[in-house]
């Protein structure tokens, strides 16, 4: 393998899923005001307390200024100058109003949203720009008494449960990207796992960019009453812009007393050109709570989009032996950035957290891990065991590590390890020498880099993530 | 089966091998003996393509084809195995999931089937059997965590699994115990065959006590500087290889192993 080669391969590949949906579009104009959200409230038949809430959002937002704390560069962002709603112009009721060009799209991406897909065994909510477009098998899951919605449906139908959970493990407060969408988040998913229920198939939202100028701001809450299990998957992709696109989502998860939420990404969001013109900013919020004792909440991510990647999916570990996880691998190539890890907050007694993070980067890539362990002083029996690999192709790419450790309680066990390696000639040699073209081998080695990660994804996402990054990184070697 | 004429090898600019000529013919088993950094294992990477070994002259055929112009995995395809001296460890990646997927590798360029995983552990479980491996270790990572034994007898197991027209063993006896040797040796037997030819670079004799080599090479400053039959192994077995340097005063190096 020729490092040049390397390189320059792993930046020319194409982008698959950045065409664009011709498709009629109600979009606002730019700009950002306190009456951009009431239009947005009064365009969604709000209540009033969501109109309130996202009013004291913006309020808050508008005295915040924009973290720059992270490892990522990017130029100035004006909020101004993109518009904070746009959804399809025909109002939909159920998929049979779907606008064709749009399931069109779905299916190009391989998103199951039609009944054909029943087999598939998986529950798509599919968000398009703004809008929650679609949502399958929702009776069925309706009949053991769990809610899978989008959320705007979710305001019309259980405002009570969304009021009582809304904000509550992010508040509007909590950073300026999570109080600008607190402000102006136009939909999202919403999901409400009863007392005791195991949600029997994997719950799925599928996010789009699809608009020029605009942003998007979605909003996803989780709640998995007492005993309540549930597996939830997200993925995301967005047309090829030479304009950068911001993403500032929030997701909310809640697990009650034994509860469990497992919930994995993957996040692919148009990533830009190879001279960095264009591609998402993926500002994303996302905490989960174990808000009762042995409740257990489980990230999983593999993202290999984005421009910029800026998210901390973290765990608040309140109940007793409650168990938080984080798993990861981040891809970053051409000009690609990332800043992602997570935090552990560890409150309650024996509570466990583990972390795994598997960072590649080629090209002038940049990765960061950055994740704080926190430990209170009620905590006791603590244990958190942390584990950050870094993979470098080519010589012009970065890896970095900045963990974070905090320990208030003396029985607390925290362990951290850390790796940085380049990608081996010699395995890549060896695999070959046995017959294995150069891509085949480095998909290999990369795979195996990841396993730790990849296990944890639900089988059929395992499968498409193990696809997924080795498009990300075909042409990689000469 | 395999005609190196006139090879030169350099490593970064610097030449290692001057010239070599060797002709394996199927059915045979050539040994290349030498002391340290006489070029042995620059041979055998650069027969199976390591980038940075570079050929400034001279020519390889392999069965019929222009082994130089081929890629690493296309020589492998085409039935050329190389067990290393130091085999690799690949985090992550299980020894079948490897080895399954290089032998099917293998038999889509032959316009085979491709194996399925019954078959294939079928096939594998019998070798592992006879190398006295552990069917654990094929759960295992590539090479990771194995014994220095386990990793030379894993080579062995992928020779015997691929079955190439042509092995080339390099250096594989050395960190192996008196039992280990035995047992890779029983597997490069098993190997022998009118249809192929086999390569041992060692530097001791002992392998050729269990192998029984029909012609044997001493490499030495990147030359050939002898060739004969079994003898000469243990003549260099009994002498070392000292004596080569006063003998070499008289010869033209290279001359008298022209095939």
């Amino acid at each position: 393998m020729n490092e040049n080669t390397t390189v320059r391969d792993a930046v020319e590949q194409e982008y698959r899923w950045g065409f664009v949906t011709p498709i009629e579009q109600d979009t606002f104009s730019k700009g950002l005001s306190e009456e951009v959200v009431r239009m947005i409230s009064a365009k969604k038949q709000e209540p009033d307390f969501m109109l309130e809430w996202r009013l004291a959002a913006l309020r808050h937002w508008l005295k915040q200024t924009e973290p720059n704390w992270a490892s990522v560069h990017h130029p100035p962002i004006d909020y101004q100058d993109m518009s904070y709603f746009s959804a399809p112009k025909k109002a939909l009721k159920d998929l049979s109003e779907v606008d064709p060009e749009l399931l069109r799209t779905y299916e190009k991406l391989g998103i199951p949203l039609a009944e054909r897909e029943a087999l598939a065994g998986v529950a798509v909510d599919a968000v398009f720009d703004s809008v929650s477009v679609a949502t399958t098998f929702k009776d069925k899951l309706a009949s053991l008494g769990i809610i899978f919605c989008s959320f705007s449906e979710a305001l019309r139908e259980h405002p009570e449960l969304v009021r009582q959970y809304l904000g509550s493990v992010v508040p509007h407060t909590d950073n300026f990207f999570a109080s600008l969408n607190s402000a102006v988040f136009s939909d999202g998913s919403f999901v409400y796992v009863p007392k005791g229920v195991r949600c029997p198939m994997e719950l799925s939202t599928y996010f789009r960019i699809n608009a020029r100028s605009t942003g998007q701001f979605e909003r996803t809450l989780i709640i998995a009453d007492e005993g309540a299990h549930v597996s939830y998957l997200e993925g995301c992709t967005a047309p090829m812009r030479d304009e950068n696109q911001l993403h500032a989502a929030v997701v909310e998860l809640i697990a009650l007393k034994d509860a469990s939420i497992k919930y994995s990404t993957v996040q692919n969001w148009y990533p830009g050109d190879k001279q960095g013109r264009g591609g998402i900013y993926n500002f994303v919020t996302k905490r989960g709570e174990c808000r009762g004792d042995n409740a257990h909440i489980s990230w999983t991510q593999v993202e290999t989009g984005s421009a910029i990647t800026w998210k901390y999916p973290s765990c608040i570990l309140r109940g007793d032996n409650s168990v938080g996880e984080f798993y990861s691998v981040a891809v970053t190539r051409n000009v690609q950035q990332a800043d992602t890890g997570t935090k552990m907050i560890h409150i309650g007694k024996n509570t466990r957290s583990t972390v795994i993070s598997k960072g590649i980067s080629a090209g002038h890539g940049s990765n960061a891990y950055r994740g704080l362990i926190k430990v209170l002083p009620g905590a006791d029996h603590a244990r958190n065991y942390t584990q950050c690999d870094s993979l470098l192709m080519g010589a012009e790419c970065a890896a970095h590590t900045f963990p974070y450790i905090e320990v208030r309680n003396p029985t607390a066990q925290v362990e951290h390890e850390a790796s940085t390696g380049k990608i081996g000639e010699d395995q890549l040699f060896y695999l070959k020498s046995r017959g294995l073209s150069g891509e085949d081998a480095l998909n290999m080695i990369v795979n195996g880099f990841c396993k730790e990660v990849f296990k944890n994804l639900p089988m059929e996402f395992a499968v498409e993530a193990q696809k997924l990054l080795s498009v990300s990184l075909e042409g990689a070697i000469g | 089966m395999l005609y190196i004429k006139n090879l030169h090898v350099a490593v970064e600019g610097k030449p290692i091998l001057h010239g070599i000529d060797l002709y394996l013919r199927g059915g045979e088993v050539h040994a290349i003996m030498g002391p340290n950094g006489s070029g042995k294992s620059t041979l055998a990477l650069a027969l199976a393509g390591r980038e940075g070994y570079d050929v400034t002259e001279g020519s390889v055929n392999f069965m019929g084809l222009n082994l130089l112009t081929m890629a690493p995995e296309q020589r492998a395809r085409e039935g050329l195995f190389l067990a290393f001296q130091y085999p690799v460890e690949v985090p992550g990646v299980a020894n079948v999931q490897f080895l399954k997927s290089a032998l099917n590798a293998r038999r889509v360029h032959q316009g085979l089937p491709e194996l399925d995983a019954m078959d294939f552990l079928a096939l594998v479980k019998e070798q592992l059997l006879q190398l006295g491996l552990d069917e654990s270790l094929l759960y295992r990572s590539v090479n990771e965590g194995f014994s220095g034994g386990e990793k030379k007898r894993n080579e062995i197991l992928q020779m015997l699994i691929l079955a190439p027209a042509l092995a080339i063993l390099d250096e594989t006896d050395s960190g192996l115990d008196i039992d280990a040797l035995k047992i890779v040796a029983a597997g490069v037997n098993r190997l022998r065959d009118p249809q192929r030819a086999i390569l041992l670079i060692t530097h001791y004799q002992r392998l050729l006590d269990y192998i029984r080599p029909d012609h044997v090479h001493v490499l030495d400053h990147g030359r050939i500087v002898r060739s004969g039959g079994p003898e000469l192994a243990q003549k260099l077995e009994a002498q070392g290889y000292g004596w080569l340097d006063d003998d070499l005063q008289q010869t033209i190096p290279g001359e008298e192993t022209r095939p």
